[in-house]
């Protein structure tokens, strides 16, 4: 009998298809892998079972016996506990408090009571907690261990971690690992989310790899190899595609050398990048998110200053340079995130001048006049599906990253920065933006490419940077490249 | 657990231009609730609320002059609100302008009226600027939140004119707590003969002119609308977010000045602590209702004109008392603000 059994799950988003049939079978007792790459589809299955998202069709067996688990609630009382990236404890509450939050089951609380409770489940699963500590005082590691023991305290008998050692130093990681194989021994059963090849591979017993919404296989650790793996998980028909072999690029001309970055969470974001790009050349960057590329779209673009290294293009030196005089030396920027980088109330006219007011000023006014010629040029030139006056914000994606890429590029750019330029587009959209930046990459300039879009990066790129953790794994060039190197290298194996 | 969602969808122009219509219309709906309690007839109410004040052409020009301060404020605060500063603090701005008003009046008596009226404009400017100074600062450079920031500082500068009133202006004769008179040369010209219309008025309409042109036809209008519509987008574009604000925070601390100005050197032609009821306040109402639109914001201003003055006709002829006028204002605000949501959002059935 399986602890959790999850039967023909399938799940839609519009068009996309997050869960196609899903099978996925929990044993009593071991601590299971889902592995997958961005979009795969692990969280999704993990939100049906934990009652976040409903299946269109499929059921869930808790213990042998068909469940209905509509809510958290629901799943919560068939003893699953689930703890993500983003933590839902409350900072100004003490330890105990949170953790009884809930399930307190009387109209008033006494502390001491609820702080003995606290520290006899402590005691009893083996998790350190300080149950009269305020939460903000807390490291992130403590924070999960909180959380774990917030589920354990419910009483669950499967643990669902979603990605866990994401917000950890590798001191943590341990302490983690050990916690968990030592849950497991007394009967925990662990869904463990992730990426990362070695880590699977050091503390869980089977392995459940997904792609593209449907499972591509269930495996046992002791039967398998990181290779194996990585070709399950990123491994994809790949005779149709062109690849850009044996091209000739030109000299180098943008230098990013040693960055370093610190992340959100206390963490180096970014651990010494090292990159050079050709004229005439386009790099990519591969990577799962969240290992960097938002940071280093962000150092490249001006919006954050690094706490070492340098950036310069030509011999310009970058580094600290602000936005504007990013552009001004030859970059065309684009942000990583369409909606945060423009400004959805202005006009599609007003945000292809606002990179350079002052060749639209004329005595100190706005030329509206110029500004929407240069609109009307623009959107004819890059075939935007707009007039001028409209509000960018009622754009489709496709039409906005248009305008993302019709201001980056109008001034010929010796430099381009493309941070996930297709994301979220429709097939003709992705077709024309790609076209665009191969036609840059003719022209001369030195394309950045960073894509989560495996496909695309091995479609375009002449070489391949893989971006793991803040470090730059391993560069290979466009002939060398195979979908399970990368994979591997993606999932940080060494 | 709700039947209705709301889906972002953007209205159609027409329906832009009938909601502040349909606001006000549910807003005397609401307050008639108000008016009976008051013992009055609601539609009474409102015809002496509306209609009488501009019945006769001394009242329509009292409409006026009590526009004036409000279009000042509401302008003042639209400025700051554009570029996603939410200046609370423009009651207090305008203290700092009538107190330097009122001081340039007093110390320089021998000046001629073209020389003193634009010292105390710049004065009354100057000091607005000032006084909205050091909230802006902190938000520009320390991200501290300018809505608690420009409230506190208008209580501060409350007990600052209390002090000067009770201490260094303190009439001698009469022990009131009343600062002396400005000169005669310092009064801004009557525009009609008896009635209190005065150049302020066209002081105010000025300033709308002004704030038009500069947030619609200059590159800092731009830098302001970018900036207050999407401040990651604005930085991005490489705009100077922070000085952006500044500017646009200092400058609405500036406008708020002159509309203490106006009411020194226009009516009161001294300081006392009750030379603005609650304008300041009221700028932010007439700047909500006129959409953050400088001439929407002038016809705006000229509504709440228009009520606070019924307010005292319907309380004459009604026997209901003043406050009324407030919470039709109140009442109005609140309305607008949930109507304002159907702009960009459509209710749908779930």
């Amino acid at each position: 009998m399986y602890a959790i059994e999850m039967v023909g799950i399938n799940k839609t988003f519009g068009s996309l298809k997050a869960s196609n049939d899903v099978h996925f079978c929990l044993e009593q007792g071991e601590i299971h892998a889902l592995l997958g790459e961005n979009g795969a589809g692990k969280t999704t299955l993990m939100r049906i079972l934990y009652g976040l998202y409903r299946p269109d069709s499929g059921d869930i067996i808790v213990d042998g016996q068909k469940a209905q688990i509509l809510s958290p609630k629901d799943a919560i009382n068939a003893g699953i506990g689930m703890v993500t990236q983003h933590f839902t404890l409350v900072p100004t509450l003490t330890v105990a408090e949170n953790i009884v939050l809930g399930h307190t089951h009387s109209h008033t609380i006494s502390k001491k009571d609820i702080e003995e409770k606290v520290k006899a489940a402590s005691e009893k699963y083996g998790i350190h907690v300080e149950p009269s500590t305020l939460v903000k005082h807390l490291s992130v590691g403590e924070r999960q261990r909180v959380e774990i023991l917030k589920a354990l305290y419910r009483n669950a008998k499967v643990l669902i971690m979603d990605e866990p050692t994401a917000v950890l130093v590798p001191q943590e990681v341990d302490v983690l690992f050990e916690s968990l194989l030592r849950l497991v021994k007394n009967g925990l059963s662990v869904i463990f989310i992730s990426h990362k090849l070695n880590e699977v591979m050091a503390v869980c017993d089977r392995i459940t790899v997904l792609r593209d919404g449907h499972v591509t296989g269930t495996v046992k650790k002791v039967d398998t190899t990181q290779k194996d793996l990585a070709r399950m998980m990123v491994g994809r028909d790949t005779a149709n595609m062109v690849h850009q072999t044996g091209r000739q690029t030109g000299a180098p001309i943008y230098e990013v050398k040693d960055i370093h970055v610190m992340g959100n969470h206390g963490l180096e974001a970014l651990k010494g990048v090292s990159l050079t790009i050709n004229k005439g050349e386009i790099l990519g960057i591969a990577g799962v998110s969240g290992n960097g590329q938002s940071e280093l779209t962000k150092v490249l673009t001006g919006l954050l200053t690094p706490t070492s290294g340098s950036v310069t293009l030509e011999g310009q030196d970058l580094t600290h340079a602000a936005p504007s005089e990013i552009t001004k030396a030859g970059v065309g920027r684009t942000p990583e995130d369409r909606h945060e980088g423009m400004v959805g109330d202005l006009t599609v006219a007003e945000n292809l001048a606002l990179e350079d007011l002052d060749k639209f000023t004329h005595n100190g006014f706005l030329d509206n006049k110029a500004i929407h010629k240069n609109a009307e040029m623009m959107i004819k030139d890059y075939q935007i599906k707009a007039s001028p006056n409209d509000r960018l914000r009622n754009l489709s994606g496709g039409n906005m990253q248009k305008v993302v890429m019709a201001r980056a590029l109008s001034r010929n750019p010796k430099v381009v920065i493309a941070s996930q330029p297709t994301r979220g587009l429709d097939v003709g959209a992705t077709e024309y933006i790609r076209k665009k930046l191969v036609e840059e990459r003719d022209r001369g300039a030195a394309v950045m490419l960073l894509s989560e879009d495996l496909d695309e990066i091995m479609a375009l790129s002449d070489r391949i940077a893989v971006i793991y953790e803040g470090c730059i794994k391993g560069i290979l060039s466009a002939s060398e490249a195979t979908t399970e190197k990368l994979g591997l290298l993606m999932a940080g194996a060494c | 657990m709700f039947k209705y969602k709301l889906v972002r969808s953007p209205a159609p122009a027409w329906m832009r231009i009938l909601i502040p219509i349909v606001a006000v219309l549910l807003s005397f709906l609401i307050t008639s609730i108000f008016v009976l309690v008051a013992g009055a007839n609601p539609l009474e109410a409102f015809y002496n609320f509306l209609i009488a004040p501009l019945s006769s052409q001394s009242s329509a020009l009292e409409v006026l002059v009590k526009s004036t301060p409000i279009i000042l404020t509401g302008i003042a605060v639209t400025f700051a609100f554009t570029a996603g500063y939410y200046n609370i603090g423009a009651e207090g701005q305008l203290y700092a302008g009538a107190i330097a008003a009122v001081w340039l009046g007093i110390k320089l008596p021998g000046l001629p009226s073209y020389a003193i009226i634009p010292l105390m404009i710049i004065g009354g400017f100057a000091a607005g600027m000032l006084w909205a100074l050091i909230p802006a600062l902190l938000k520009a450079y320390l991200k501290i939140d300018e809505v608690v920031t420009t409230l506190l500082m208008n209580s501060v500068i409350m007990y600052f004119v209390s002090f000067l009133l009770n201490d260094y202006w303190r009439n001698p004769q009469s022990g009131y707590p009343q600062s002396p008179d400005i000169s005669e040369a310092a009064h801004f010209v009557r525009l009609m003969p008896k009635s209190r219309l005065h150049v302020g008025f066209i002081m105010a309409l000025v300033v709308v002119v002004i704030v038009y042109i500069l947030i619609k036809r200059t590159p800092l209008g731009l830098q302001m609308r970018a900036s207050g519509a999407n401040a990651a987008g604005a930085r991005f574009a490489g705009l100077k977010v922070s000085r952006t604000m500044l500017i646009s925070a200092l400058v609405s601390g500036g406008i708020a000045g002159l509309a203490g100005m106006g009411e020194v050197a226009g009516i009161h032609y001294h300081l006392i602590e009750a030379l603005s009821s609650s304008y300041g306040y009221t700028g932010i109402i007439v700047a909500t209702l006129g959409g953050l639109h400088p001439l929407g914001v002038l016809v705006a201003g000229l509504f709440i004109g228009l009520i606070s003055t019924g307010s005292q006709t319907v309380s004459f002829a009604l026997g209901v008392p003043v406050y009324l006028g407030d919470i039709v204002q109140s009442t109005l605000l609140l309305v607008i603000l949930a109507m304002l949501l159907l702009q960009n959002y459509r209710i749908e059935r779930r």
